[in-house]
């Protein structure tokens, strides 16, 4: 068991690698560092690029916030840089805004969050949390990553090409997605089409790996129900990623031969089925749906445990509502397509199952909840986002009954009610979540602590303007302000609307300015944060037994695992926390362990201390 | 590099030093769990079919009018004797016979291939009786369906030539030959989508 | 506070309003007290059980009383929305929900713009005296009326917001809406199903009518056979 601290990048380097383990490593940089075979660099590799990918979708918002707020005004800063195909005189024009509108959608559900979550919590957590050395295939996992790499920017190169990038929603509804005389865009459609089958079989590969090596690689004690919900969470994902992913790629080129050698899937003149594309895109669409917030719920738990200094609470109903959410996800797509045409009779049959998937997510947040319940509760950075998770998914969560009530749906239905849902869901929930895995794993990805007291002024400028973004947004819908229209003043009933746009708007650009801080603080703390230590949050998972950043093949002898991984002020010690390998003396009623020596590893102990 | 499979004598069993998994090797699980996978993309594409199918019936030709059912009825046979030449590949380096590997898995190689040759074969009539995809439901699906199949056997013939080079330079023995056994599953799944398409496609 | 920040659906103009409103307000009570109270309990226990010097957690692995009590509780409140919701589905949207004798349309949309015939004076669809209009929409009011929504291009969806009412037009389909206004005087109609650039702008005023009105309208209509394309 390696105690030592390891002292790398002392001097401002790089610090991720973990070479400061014993022996030696004589892979070349190439092999190390870029096409790597090693989970921790792949996970951190997805880790940078899908921020990028979160900027772009976030820089594509602020353009469509901007022609929201101030309709028919010139951008005020680099609207003179993109072309007359785009923005006219810096004014955007209606076929961009409509790209914006795709594009934002795409970028951020297949190229930010989900491969934030799956891509690279999955990567950088499977094995160490179970104590594995690597994958189950290694290079299999480098091959989904250098799958992914390409998709990107193949899907970045639509905005290049003639006739614009993709424009006919994240969704892509056919018959306008299949026919550019309908969308006025032929070769972005197809890019978008290519470049999502691309990164689906990225996301198949990863599953494969992923549930391989949960299924194969546990370290021996840790059996499912040791397992941390993380790990459970990112087991049902990735099922649900292997047996989705599939559907929309099935969909997907049938798309495309739509577009391409005329077939007619989709194209109602010689009998093709728009519908049938909604049916095959929701059918992957809602298992996506909780690919997007399963692993989010699973981190979530483990920092709410850790930050209550609490045993999670119920964690045996925690993983059966994830087993459940798993398995009713399959069966609620068509609440998607209540206004569609469907059958009426399904829309009831859907209506049920959907509320029914209600209720493990509610289980999930009252377990949250007793987990605070008489806890000892640290505020350190982690635990405020993972606190802000819980807060902004109940919103969501709530607000998904309104819609799941079908007649209710009819009115609510395609406007801005439904952004405020989704964005509850996606950035209160996953987004949140997802601040709070990255700022609680950093010091263990890269060996150093984030500031916190600039992750704290980033949090709550976040929070708060967050709020300000898409609160009012339900107020939107409520008048029945639809999505996706480039100018509501078109319409009479929704101009006096406007001001509350334009807060929305103002929101948005402060709330994108705020994540400069969470930039900032990201990659300065790579150079100059001050030394993490093994286990800096007093957790218990078997990746804080190991230097941060780990070495390459993790763990220098197979840990043996005698508890879960919530063990907080257990009486059988005197600290309040038990790892998961630690053994005890054999009679377990038997006086407590003499303490083990807290690792004397950082100047101030206390996780929720400033460190700059 | 301490726990390296490559590390461990016999590689056909499940990892030592772990947790009960599933109790067989890592890339037999990998491909189970890759059919998976699999089985939800013929799904997509057969309910597809099926849909369409069912709201247009007229858009269809009756079985056998279009479709040369003799000729693809062979290249199904071919299909299933590919299989059981598989299934005597793995039999006999199970019992660690080299030459009879390679013998069985150039056998399947060359059936494979016949198979994705009578197809294309099937296809050029096809088109050259002006059978093509955007003629109608009937043939994007036809096209579709039978296509992707027909990758998917490419592909599997492209693995097999891989492992057999792999057999030819000796690297299977009856303590490890997981690379037969893993593309021996994927071979037996891409027959069995075929005798479901075949049925569905030209029969039916 | 303005009127946009209101929590109440804008007022509404037709026989929908009431059932809608109401399944509205009450999952609004329903999911308002299930958010105060979640929302409350988080900040008493965040405030309550703050890390302080000497504390220490209660060692508890949860309790399978408290699971089952809220595992029931909201199954139940989710069932009971969702039987209440059922009946005013099929209300609305049933494929025979249209009261008989209810007055018929054929609502054609295409990019971007809708297309409404009219039956004339013999009261039917696809006689030779239907007349289309472009993006005018005139019914008479608590008058049902029973329309038919066909698509030439891409996937629109006819929404009227006062009357609550939203229903996709897809192309190769004949989907039947049904709709009874409740008040006379001007609104609007609006597409909200992306279906393309000119998405925003596919509008069409709606006019409800008395009898006489609308009577006279069609008069005006008749006389002079538009064909609009």
């Amino acid at each position: 068991m390696a105690t030592s601290i390891p002292r790398t990048g002392q001097g401002g380097g790089m610090a991720f690698g973990g070479d400061a383990h014993a022996h030696h490593d004589d892979r070349t940089f190439l092999r190390k560092y870029i096409f790597s075979t090693d989970h921790k660099i792949i996970g951190i590799q997805f880790l940078l690029m899908s921020l990028l990918f979160l900027l772009l979708g976030g820089v594509l918002a602020m353009l469509m916030r901007w022609q929201l707020g101030f309709p028919g005004q010139p951008l005020p800063a680099g609207g003179g840089m993109l072309p007359e195909t785009m923005a006219a005189r810096g004014v955007i024009l209606p076929e961009f805004y409509t790209s914006l509108v795709t594009m934002h959608g795409t970028f951020m559900v297949f190229f930010a969050i989900m491969p934030l979550l799956v891509g690279v919590f999955g990567n950088y957590l499977i094995p160490l949390k179970i104590g594995a050395p690597d994958m189950a295939f290694p290079r299999l996992n480098m091959a989904s990553f250098w799958l992914a790499v390409p998709a990107g920017f193949l899907m970045l190169s639509g905005f290049f090409v003639e006739g614009g990038h993709a424009a006919a929603g994240w969704t892509s509804y056919a018959p306008l997605s299949a026919n550019s005389e309908y969308s006025g865009v032929d070769m972005g459609q197809k890019i978008w089409c290519v470049s999502l089958i691309v990164l689906g079989l990225s996301s198949i590969l990863g599953a494969v790996n992923y549930i391989t090596t949960i299924i194969q690689l546990r370290a021996p004690g840790m059996h499912w129900f040791r397992l941390p919900l993380s790990i459970w969470s990112l087991f049902v994902t990735a099922c649900l990623v292997l047996l989705a992913m599939p559907v929309l790629s099935g969909a997907i080129i049938m798309l495309l031969f739509d577009q391409t050698i005329g077939t007619h899937f989709f194209l109602p003149p010689k009998g093709g089925q728009p519908l049938l594309w909604q049916h095959l895109f929701w059918f992957f669409g809602h298992p996506e749906v909780y690919i997007l917030i399963l692993p989010a719920m699973g981190m979530a738990s483990d920092i709410i445990a850790n930050g209550s200094r609490k045993p999670i609470f119920g964690y045996t109903s925690m993983v059966l509502a994830i087993i459940a959410i798993g398995f009713l996800g399959w069966g609620v797509w068509g609440h998607h397509m209540f206004m569609s045409g469907m059958n009426p009779t399904l829309g009831t049959t859907f209506m049920i199952s959907t509320l029914l998937i209600s209720v493990p997510s509610a289980i999930k947040v009252f377990n949250w909840l007793g987990t605070m319940w008489e806890g000892n509760i640290t505020f350190h950075v982690p635990m405020l986002h993972a606190i802000a998770f819980v807060s902004m998914f109940v919103i969501g969560g709530l607000s998904g009954v309104f819609m799941a009530a079908a007649p209710v749906d009819i009115y609510i239905h395609d406007t801005y009610f439904i952004v405020a849902h989704l964005h509850y869901v996606l950035f209160g929930g996953s987004l949140f979540a997802i601040f709070a895995a990255v700022t609680y794993w950093y010091p263990k990805m890269f060996g150093k602590l984030m500031s916190e007291r600039w992750g704290k002024v980033h949090f709550w400028l976040t929070f708060v303007f967050y709020n300000c973004v898409f609160f009012p947004m339900h107020q939107l819908g409520l008048q029945g302000h639809m999505r996706r229209i480039y100018d509501p003043n078109q319409y009479e009933y929704l101009r006096h609307l406007q001001p509350l746009n334009t807060f929305i708007s103002i929101s948005a650009f402060c709330l994108f300015t705020a994540q400069i801080i969470f930039a900032v603080n990201f990659i300065s703390s790579w150079f100059r944060g001050a030394p993490a230590g093994n286990n800096p949050w007093l957790d218990n998972g078997l990746e804080w037994t190991l230097p941060s950043p780990p070495p390459h093949g993790n763990f220098a002898t197979v840990p043996t695992v005698y508890r879960g991984p919530y063990e907080y002020s257990s009486p059988l010690v005197e600290e309040d926390y038990l790892p998961q390998d630690r053994q005890l003396p054999p009679s377990p009623g038997a006086p407590r362990a003499p303490a083990r020596p807290q690792p004397p590893l950082m100047p101030a102990p206390h996780p929720s201390s400033p460190t700059h | 590099m301490a726990h390296s499979l490559a590390a461990v004598p016999d590689v056909m069993q499940p990892p030592p030093d772990r947790e009960f998994g599933a109790g067989v090797y890592n890339e037999k699980v990998g491909m189970w769990i890759f059919l998976g996978s699999e089985v939800m993309f013929f799904t997509a594409l057969i309910g597809s079919y099926i849909i369409l199918r069912v709201a247009h019936p007229d858009a269809w030709a009756a079985p056998g009018k279009m479709l040369n059912i003799p000729v693809t009825a062979v290249n199904t046979f071919l299909l299933i004797c590919s299989s059981v030449t598989m299934v005597k590949a793995f039999a006999a380096i199970q019992d660690g016979n080299q030459r009879l590997l390679l013998r069985w898995l150039i056998a399947t190689v060359l059936i494979g291939a016949s198979f994705v040759g009578v197809q294309i074969y099937e296809y050029t009539h096809l088109i050259e009786k002006g059978f093509i995809p955007s003629e109608g439901l009937y043939g994007s699906t036809f096209y579709t369906m039978t296509g992707f199949h027909g990758f998917h056997v490419t592909m599997g013939v492209l693995c097999m030539i891989y492992v057999t080079w792999k057999a030819f330079r000796r690297k299977y023995t009856a303590q490890d030959h997981r690379g037969v056994e893993v593309i021996g599953l994927y071979w037996h799944f891409v027959d069995l989508v075929w005798i479901i398409l075949f049925t569905i496609v030209y029969l039916i | 506070m303005r009127d946009f920040l209101s929590w109440l659906l804008p007022p509404g103009a037709s026989t929908f309003t009431g059932e809608i409103d109401w399944l509205y307000n009450t999952i609004l009570v329903i999911t308002g007290i299930a958010f105060v109270l979640v929302e409350a309990a988080l900040v008493v226990f965040l405030v309550r059980y703050r890390r302080r010097p000497g504390r220490r957690a209660t060692y508890t692995h949860g309790s399978t009383r408290a699971e089952v009590i809220w595992t029931t509780v909201t199954a139940l409140v989710v069932v009971w929305i969702g039987l209440a919701s059922a009946g005013g589905w099929h209300r609305i949207k049933a494929r025979d929900a249209a009261p008989a004798g209810a007055y018929p349309l054929l609502i054609t949309a295409k990019q971007f713009e809708w297309h409404i015939t009219y039956p004339g004076k013999d009261g039917k669809i696809g006689t030779p005296d239907d007349f289309t209009v472009r993006s005018q929409l005139h019914v008479v009011v608590n008058r049902p009326v029973a329309a038919v929504l066909e698509s030439e291009d891409v996937i629109h969806s006819f929404f009227v917001a006062p009357w609550r009412i939203k229903q996709d037009a897809v192309p190769g389909m004949r989907i039947p809406v049904w709709f009874q206004p409740t008040k006379v005087g001007t609104f609007e109609l609006g597409c909200a199903e992306l279906c393309g650039l000119g998405h925003y702008r596919m509008r069409a005023v709606v006019t409800v009518h008395t009898q006489e009105d609308y009577d006279r309208w069609v008069a005006t209509r008749a006389g002079a056979v538009t064909a609009s394309r």
